[in-house]
């Protein structure tokens, strides 16, 4: 790791005073994988700008059917929220499988989203939920905030502050891990929200997170994983690596589709 | 026998240090005016050195000294060697390029040490390495080893002209022809062996400390052999005379064999320390042990075994290509010849053997011994072959097995080889009975009824231990002896430091061998401390490897006990005035046998010291030393059968249980063999199902973080059934025959046999990783 500076920001205007007096800074909100790629020398922030210990981004508050996470709250709270599992806990389920113990401790649903990983959970979450991001200046919809592989529509030195969104009718997610990271291989999230029948898929896509609009139609016809049957998965457009080539993340896809269904009920 | 004896479950002495992070390991060292190393290392698989400017990186904050190659082979030191001579088939020696331990003129793998930078900080250490300038002229590169071997391959030594090291052969080839020419079948199968990383927990490292006023340096390493390491260093390296080279290695955290060999970073750390003079000490990190550490397998093969009408095995053919990497490591010649094609016979009366290994260089880390060495891949050939031939043939695979089991011993194979003792029968029959073999077919359906597919699989493992007779090796190429030493020193109270050659690294030897100690003298095992790992603390020894401590180390502590007890018993015939002949030692005390009389081991002891009262002419003190040689291999057996499900959807695997019936002799302690067992099959599983090293075509390492390498996980494996058929082994005092590679050994073909049983094709290799088992369903459906 290169010298870096770190500061704990205790408030939101704070936070973004300190990132916008440092032109090479970064947010920091966990550092799962932002430490890591530093300890390697892969990123050089001069200073690093702790957002996890604001107390105003912490924290899961529920109104009505209205969910609002705050974007520095870690993994584990997500998992072992009682009222939001109440309301959705598709989200809690896939929040308590992310990474291990220590990364749901540390990691952040708003350090997640703000870094796209294309195999992270959270952007198939959140894209499946139709959920809000809002940030220091604006809110974003999830379809336009992920735009591709560890791309946001975030501006330099924007936050994310929150997540929202309205509790689904119901939800379902199924992962299959890569064998070494155990990253998602391959995450489906399904849902049945106010707006429609939703799936996100993330891991597989080569531009990142992405809606599968066939199986979403055929779901909204018949909500069922035997409604899948006969929906195709275009591997043109997935991943390539050493663990899954495009045909065998196809077919993942659809499995996993299958089984977030059946997990939503 | 006390209940801390022989054969006794105690917990291991040394869990509390590690257990509470106590431990002290090579990078926990740290001596005044200490600085920190870091290599620079290539990128390029391969390329010409066309320039190396140093000049920026030395005026870096806090740098020392930047050194390179050029100063190294100035001041004499020399290149690093494999230390196995093979002959090929026409006579001709094997082809060692050269391994510089900085390279000067060519990099020939990514991870090619050049350059080590002394500074202040390890930091300040590896920002000075990024100013070092290197000019390469790019050089086409080749990791694949058939690749490699094509005409027009890129070439990486001049000393081995198609990249061919060595064209070795075993046994008879017109006569394993003949035979199968006049076969009633001939199962061909062609074996690919997957290439490992070993990653031991502890990464390597080493501090080299030069002190200009003794001349005398001390090297702190993660060795599992530091005699070896002083005596390479000091033979071949020219670091220094042994007498003035003091190796350390303290608590080592795992090794697999990856830490048998001298690397370059020891050699140039010691030399370093003394162009600067300073300690200089360097600690990989673990991108870089993937990027150095000697990788283990990487075989492929073409087999060909022939029956007979009555379904008897007449002769098998075995045709071999090795990757050995980018340089000859210092066992690596043996792993793919002695430790291998020996083997090769299995547990099966087979009258003709015939092997052909060529060995090849690739733009590749170095491939040496890895958990098991040569004898995996020989189990897994031989074990998928007859599992092959039972389904062409249409015969259970048990039943095949057992028709074939060597039943008489000594048993000469015709591969080197001659078994001592075995009962192979008895863990056959005892892991069906664990695994309800005849229960299978009603869980298949099971199975089936819920979508998913089941198979059974087994393995009948063989391997050769307790390395070695030392004029066996000697005659086929060692350049070392393979005995062990002890020493067994009595302090004047009656406690005991039993000095020993054998290194523990992870096996237990401070529990198991104050065991043997313990038991034999009835005394407290805490009163018995366990010395190793300290060139000036144990004159010498040969280290622990090839599942050898026990058979070999031990039986060299026997041997030391054995003159001790008869010296102690001598005092004690003196004290009490008895015949000699007469003393037994029980329980803490020498008696008169048949009689109440007795002296405490501790007054013997005290006796011997103060020599008053000793027997006329007896040198006062009571500490003996022996040097063991073994007369054979031991070997271990046994089978093991894997039971998965398979999820025809995604192509997972589930084992659903996992049998290990071991036959490992006689046992020291219960629960540091089943530890043993465990860790070895936790890694068999991994090589079976997850591991698997990958470079892209230009001999980038595209497996260099645990991102992309695959290691198995607690969740990974299923609670495993362990039981052990116990056939001492003949030839050593303890008949015990050695444990800790068995496990890695004999489970990756039982996992292959189930899976490809479930899926019902054998079109499969390893890592079985869900995509490739869901692509072989695809593929036969």
């Amino acid at each position: 790791m290169y010298a870096t500076s770190y500061h704990r920001a205790s408030s939101v205007e704070e936070a973004v005073q300190l990132r916008s007096a440092h032109e090479e800074g970064k947010y920091l909100s966990g550092g799962m994988t932002l430490i890591s790629t530093m300890k390697q020398r892969l990123a050089a922030p001069s200073d690093l700008v702790d957002l996890r210990h604001i107390p105003a981004l912490r924290g899961i508050s529920i109104e009505g059917r209205r969910v609002k996470i705050g974007a520095a709250t870690p993994h584990a709270d997500v998992a072992a929220s009682r009222e939001l599992r109440a309301l959705c806990p598709a989200i809690c389920d896939l929040a308590s499988h992310i990474g291990d113990p220590h990364v749901r401790q540390m990691g952040t649903i708003g350090g997640s989203i703000a870094n796209n990983d294309p195999a992270a959970d959270y952007p198939a979450g959140l894209l499946g939920l139709g959920a809000t991001i809002v940030t220091d200046r604006r809110s974003i919809s999830a379809d336009d905030f992920f735009v591709g592989l560890f791309e946001t529509a975030l501006e330099e030195e924007e936050m994310v502050t929150a997540v929202t969104f309205e509790a689904p009718e119901k939800a379902g997610y199924a992962k299959f891990n890569n064998p070494a990271s155990r990253f998602a291989m391959t995450g489906v999230f399904v849902a049945k929200t106010v707006s429609g029948v939703r799936v996100a898929v993330t891991g597989a896509g080569s531009d990142g997170v992405f809606r599968h609009p066939g199986f979403e139609q055929a779901l909204t016809s018949s909500w069922s994983a035997d409604a899948l049957a006969n929906v195709s998965v275009d591997p043109s457009s997935l991943l390539s690596d050493l663990h899954a080539n495009a045909e065998y993340r196809a077919n993942l896809v659809k499995v996993m589709a299958k089984r977030a269904v059946a997990a939503a009920g | 026998m006390g209940v801390e004896g022989i054969g006794a479950r105690v917990t291991r002495k040394e869990d509390k240090r590690f257990l509470t992070g106590k431990g002290r390991y090579t990078d926990d060292m740290t001596v005044p005016g200490m600085k920190y190393a870091y290599f620079v290392r290539s990128p390029h698989a391969h390329a010409k050195i066309v320039n190396i400017d140093l000049s920026a990186a030395k005026s870096m904050p806090g740098v020392i000294d930047v050194l390179d190659g050029k100063e190294l082979q100035a001041d004499g030191i020399g290149n690093l060697i494999c230390g196995w001579m093979i002959h090929s088939k026409d006579g001709s020696p094997m082809k060692m390029g050269a391994w510089r331990p900085l390279a000067v003129d060519t990099v020939r793998y990514v991870g090619d040490a050049i350059a080590i930078v002394v500074a202040d900080t390890s930091g300040e250490a590896r920002d000075a390495a990024e100013a070092v300038v290197i000019d390469y002229e790019v050089l086409p590169a080749v990791a694949d080893v058939t690749a490699a071997m094509r005409a027009g391959a890129p070439q990486l030594h001049p000393e081995a002209p198609g990249n061919l090291i060595f064209d070795w052969q075993i046994g008879d080839p017109d006569a394993a022809d003949r035979a199968i020419a006049s076969a009633a079948h001939v199962t061909e199968i062609d074996i690919v062996n997957n290439r490992l990383s070993p990653n031991p927990m502890e990464p390597r490292a080493t501090l080299g400390i030069y002190d200009s006023a003794e001349d005398h340096y001390t090297c702190y390493t993660t060795s599992q052999n530091p005699h070896v390491a002083r005596l390479v260093m000091s033979a071949f390296y020219n670091v220094a005379p042994e007498n003035k080279l003091r190796v350390i290695a303290p608590d080592v955290g795992g090794g697999f064999g990856s830490k048998i060999y001298i690397y370059p970073e020891e050699i140039v750390c010691l030399w370093a320390s003394k162009k600067t003079n300073v300690p200089v000490k360097w600690t990989s990190d673990r991108t870089e042990a993937f990027l150095t550490d000697a990788h283990g397998r990487d075989h492929i093969s073409k087999v060909r075994m022939a029956f007979d009408a009555d379904h008897r095995i007449t002769a098998l053919k075995v045709d071999t290509i090795a990757n050995l990497g980018a340089y000859m490591s210092l066992f690596s010649s043996a792993v793919p010849t002695y430790l291998y094609a020996t083997l090769l016979s299995g547990q099966y009366a087979i009258p003709t053997i015939h092997a052909n290994v060529r060995t090849v260089y690739t733009n590749t880390v170095p491939v040496d011994a890895y958990r098991g060495a040569g004898r995996p891949e020989a189990t897994y050939l031989l074990e998928r072959t007859i599992e092959t031939a039972a389904r062409e043939l249409g015969l259970s695979p048990a039943e095949l097995r057992r028709k074939n089991f060597i039943r008489s011993f000594p048993y000469q194979t015709p591969v080197i080889m001659n078994y001592d003792a075995g009962n192979y029968e008895a863990s056959l029959d005892a892991a069906m009975q664990a695994a309800d073999w005849n229960g299978f077919a009603a869980r298949r359906s099971g199975s089936e009824a819920r979508g998913k597919k089941r198979g059974i699989g087994m393995s009948c493992y063989i391997e050769a231990c307790g390395i070695a007779p030392s004029a066996a090796v000697g005659s086929l190429g060692a350049g070392v002896g393979l005995w062990e030493s002890a020493e067994v020193r009595v302090n004047a109270v009656g406690t005991i430091e039993v000095l020993t050659g054998s290194h523990s690294h992870g096996q237990g030897h401070e529990t198991t061998f104050a065991q043997l100690v313990a038991g034999r003298l009835g005394v407290p095992i805490e009163s018995i401390n366990i010395v190793h790992g300290d060139t000036d603390k144990v004159q010498m020894g040969m280290g622990t490897y090839g599942s050898r401590s026990g058979a070999v180390g031990m039986s060299a502590i026997v041997k030391a006990l054995d003159k001790v007890e008869a010296k102690a018993k001598k005092i004690a015939a003196h004290l009490m005035e008895a015949s000699e002949e007469d003393i037994v030692i029980e329980n803490g005390e020498l008696k008169v046998a048949g009689t109440d009389k007795a002296v405490p081991w501790f007054q013997v002891a005290l006796a011997s010291y103060t020599a008053h009262n000793l027997p006329s002419g007896m040198e006062p003190g009571l500490k003996e030393t022996a040097f063991y040689d073994p007369s054979n291999f031991t070997f271990p057996a046994g089978c093991y059968i894997a039971e998965v499900e398979v999820d025809p959807e995604t192509g997972e695997t589930d084992i659903i249980q996992f049998v290990a019936a071991d036959d490992f002799g006689n046992i020291i302690n219960p629960l540091i063999v089943e530890g043993q067992v465990h860790g070895g099959l936790a890694q068999g599983i991994g090589q079976a199902l997850l591991e698997a090293v990958h470079y892209d075509e230009n001999g980038q390492l595209l497996t260099a973080s645990f991102m992309d390498y695959a290691m198995p996980r607690a969740d990974d494996l299923p609670s495993f059934k362990l039981s052990h058929q116990n056939t001492p082994c003949p030839s050593n005092p303890l008949g015990i025959k050695g444990c800790g590679e068995a496990g890695a050994i004999g489970s990756p073909p039982a996992l292959i046999n189930a899976i490809t049983d479930a899926i019902g094709t054998n079109r499969l290799t390893m890592p079985a990783t869900s995509m490739k088992v869901w692509q072989a369903i695809h593929a036969a459906h």
